[in-house]
């Protein structure tokens, strides 16, 4: 972590805009750009501040920027991009794209996603992501050439295909149900979460209606009109307070949902490791039954049925030379296939190593983060009753003077 | 802050439209009128009893032991201290009567008493509704400009359910245990005989006692002058101090409705909190089963969130035990007080129609005058009566919603600090 990129250079998604321009199909489109900038952190001793550069980004192409790096790296746990639309919204929160409070939470976890990449030991050395940052013209360009669209195996995006694979390492099965159990777990709480906050939101805002009735009430009254007016004052305070009180639970709640998206990548690379040890398997398969066809031609003798061999039987056998031929062709794919195996074999077992290596460090992330975020989601309940206590302890002094 | 009230006291934007749309209004300094909650016209309809189960369910969780008359020392205001009290009246154990022609409830009613002129210190009686309805009409037949505290209402439904729940009976007793205690307080009804009788007699002693007297058409007929006399307009001799107290009346009238709707709201919305948090601290407990590092943590937060649900319960339970019963009282109180403002309007309204009569017969003067005497004496009792009457019940008034609100502070902060 020492020679990561975060540690040289400062990062930051600082503003968002609005835009309009034509797209691919030329159709007239609103979108939003951000705004990153990046400075050298080296040149920042003896006062002297670095220049920073920036350049504008909108999200479709941080979604490019993921996409290459979880094709190129996918023995990695990618970080996640923050949420394409709003999700898990109650109704004080918009659902809309253009709303200034999403625009702005989105702006944050882009510069998350930014920095997690940053300080990736592997990632971070990527020179797509080192131009995403810093090259303002011809990125996508840069990316395409890469090639990597065709590296990109279609089956990793059919997520509910299943593979007989006979002999995965246990390790990745294991931590398959743990992504799919991280993932349902931490939606149904967002989900939950959600309502309570709506409800919250609720008790709170009605103690508003107090004030205003007690304002009124408190001008036909003598000698209770001074407390109640007052009392009143300490309502609208009580109403208020929820607003701050849930914006912060939101930042709580974007935690917890770049985990619930981490469990995708999770699993991305579990499926990866899937599929190569079903193409190892497939290819192991293959290599049998041809080096099984070639002893049968060999010998002459069928030890399986075939329908070939049927045919052979009844329009007549080949000749010798045509078998000789035959034979040549299959031992020539044998040797071919027998290499595949063996680097396929290299190429599964180098993976396993190399993925689990990653797994580790995201899990130990994974439980550091998540810890913290519990600590400070319990800190702002805490901060919230001391508000609470405080208003009521006003309040009731309003109250008994009354 | 906000817009002033409409006429009508329907709060504000009783648009229902307006009751969701409101949260969704921007944030801004405090007290933007859309941000606040509007209320529903539908809650004009409200019964008075709420059927919901789970609001059973949180009553379960207040004691409802009878209050033994020793233990009431501290619980009421007394004008003259504790220690001149005399009387000690309890409502308790109701209990379900079936006949071949109705259903209904009977309360029993403890007296204990140091008075001479009941005959023993102790008395224990069974009445149902019916029996305190007939004693609040002899108070107001007795005393029509005295305020009569309010009888929890009868049971009106929207629509059909069991009557009689658990929760209804337990409410209205509550209601007839004060209503009661409040009369015990009042320095002219504690001494009231229809009163003494209704603590005192036997059923059957009772129901022959109810017989006598002047009875069902006397009190239409009183009904009926007073509406009359209220078709004939403001009362033109008026004194200034009726006028101010009838202002007085609409205004406390139009709050105390408001703020009995916002309690019923807030008590809503908290119940609609409670159920959401009993959902989600067990996906904390569900989660930690999942982890190893971090399972501690989630099951800590898991039971935070259930004892956070405890206090919430507790606090619904102390506005549904104290600041609601009390809010609703005073919704009542507040019809019972317009009804005496027109009641001494009414009693003036004879005097002034005597003297508008005798007028224009200058020829009997002398029997005029004798009646109008008499009249002018009665107003003058009338007036005494409730001013008297006013300011006492204006101090409790004041006693009463200083004790509730600084109760519901203190639940706040046990919330809070739980």
């Amino acid at each position: 972590i020492e020679d990561c990129l975060a540690k040289k250079m400062e990062i930051t998604v600082s503003e968002a805009e609005k835009r309009t321009g034509r797209n691919a199909m030329n159709i007239q489109e609103t979108y939003t750009a951000y705004l990153i900038e990046t400075r050298a952190v080296e040149s920042q001793s003896e006062g002297q501040c670095a220049p920073v550069d920036s350049l504008w980004r909108r999200y479709s192409e941080f979604e490019l920027l993921r996409n290459y790096l979880s094709v190129t790296y996918p023995h990695i746990v990618v970080p996640p991009l923050p949420e394409k639309r709003a999700d898990f919204v109650w109704h004080k929160l918009s659902a809309d794209n253009m709303d200034p409070d999403f625009v702005e939470r989105r702006r944050i976890g882009l510069e998350n996603f930014l920095l997690r990449v940053a300080s990736h030991p592997v990632l971070c050395q990527d020179k797509i992501f080192y131009a995403f940052l810093t090259q303002e013209g011809g990125w996508k360009e840069m990316v395409n050439e890469t090639g990597f669209q065709l590296k990109a195996d279609s089956r990793l995006k059919a997520l509910n295909a299943t593979f007989r694979v006979k002999n995965p390492d246990k390790r990745f099965t294991e931590l398959k149900h743990y992504s799919d159990e991280l993932q349902s777990v931490i939606s149904h709480l967002l989900r939950v979460r959600a309502r309570v906050a709506d409800r919250l939101y609720g008790v709170y805002k009605v103690h508003g209606n107090y004030g205003r009735v007690f304002s009124e009430w408190s001008a036909i009254e003598k000698e209770m009109g001074d407390g109640l007016q007052s009392a009143g004052h300490h309502m609208d305070v009580y109403a208020a307070s929820i607003d701050d009180i849930l914006e912060e639970e939101e930042h709580y709640a974007d935690q917890l949902k770049e985990y619930l998206f981490y469990a995708e990548a999770l699993r991305a690379v579990c499926r990866k490791h899937e599929l190569m040890q079903y193409d190892l398997e497939m290819a192991a398969q293959d290599l049998t039954s041809k080096k099984q066809q070639c002893e049968e031609l060999a010998t002459g003798t069928v030890r399986t049925f075939s329908l070939k061999g049927m045919t052979s039987k009844l329009f007549g056998q080949e000749t010798p030379e045509q078998r000789e031929a035959k034979i040549k062709v299959l031992e020539e794919q044998i040797q071919e296939g027998e290499e595949q195996l063996k680097s396929k074999n290299l190429e599964g077992r180098d993976f396993v190593k190399s993925a689990w290596a990653d797994i580790e460090r995201f899990k130990e992330q994974k439980n550091h983060d998540l810890k913290e975020a519990l600590i400070s989601y319990a800190v702002m309940q805490i901060s919230m009753c001391k508000k609470g206590i405080q208003v009521w302890t006003n309040a009731k002094e309003c109250f008994s003077k009354m | 802050p906000g817009p002033p009230l409409p006429a009508g006291g329907e709060g504000p934007d009783a648009d229902p439209h307006l009751a969701a749309g409101a949260l969704c209004t921007a944030r801004g300094p405090l007290l933007a009128a859309a941000e606040v909650l509007a209320l529903d016209d539908e809650e004009d309809d409200l019964e008075v009893f709420s059927k919901d189960k789970s609001v059973v369910e949180v009553n379960a969780f207040s004691p409802s032991v009878p209050i033994s008359p020793s233990s009431m020392i501290n619980e009421y205001k007394f004008e003259d201290g504790p220690e001149l009290r005399d009387l000690f009246i309890t409502v308790d154990d109701p209990e379900s009567h079936i006949t071949a022609i109705e259903t209904f409830i009977t309360y029993r009613v403890v007296t204990k008493t140091s008075r001479g002129e009941f005959d023993s210190s102790e008395y224990e009686v069974r009445r149902r509704y019916q029996d305190f309805l007939w004693l609040k009409s002899k108070l107001e037949e007795a005393h029509p400009t005295l305020i009569i505290p309010p009888l929890p209402e009868k049971f009106i439904m929207k629509g059909m359910v069991e009557r009689f729940s658990d929760e209804f009976i337990e409410t209205r007793r509550k209601a007839l245990h004060k209503f009661l205690n409040r009369i015990a307080d009042h320095p002219t009804l504690t001494f009231n005989e229809d009163f003494k009788i209704f603590l005192t007699a036997q059923a059957w002693e009772l129901s022959s006692h109810k017989k006598q007297g002047p009875g069902l058409l006397s009190r239409m007929g009183q009904t009926v002058r007073a509406v009359a006399s209220s078709v004939r307009g403001a009362v033109k001799n008026r004194p200034e101090m009726f006028t101010e107290m009838n202002n007085y009346m609409e205004t406390f009238s139009q709050k105390i409705n408001l703020l009995d709707k916002i309690a019923h709201r807030i008590y809503k919305e908290e119940r609609d909190y409670f159920n959401e948090m009993k959902e989600y601290g067990p996906i904390h407990t569900l989660w930690s089963a999942s982890e190893e590092d971090i399972a501690d943590s989630l099951k800590g937060i898991a039971s935070c969130i259930d004892r956070c649900c405890k206090a919430t319960e507790k606090r619904m339970a102390g506005l549904s035990e104290n600041l609601l019963p009390i809010l609703h009282e005073y919704v009542l109180y507040s019809e019972i007080l317009m009804g005496v403002l027109k009641r001494r309007d009414q009693i003036q309204g004879e005097l002034d129609s005597k003297v508008d009569a005798s007028a224009n017969k200058k020829t009997e003067k002398d029997l005029f005058s004798e009646e109008i005497g008499k009249l002018e004496d009665k107003v003058e009792r009338a007036n005494n009566a409730l001013k008297a009457d006013w300011d006492r019940w204006k101090q409790n008034m004041q006693w009463d919603m200083r004790s509730t609100f600084t109760n519901v502070a203190e639940n706040n902060l046990r919330y809070y600090e739980e």
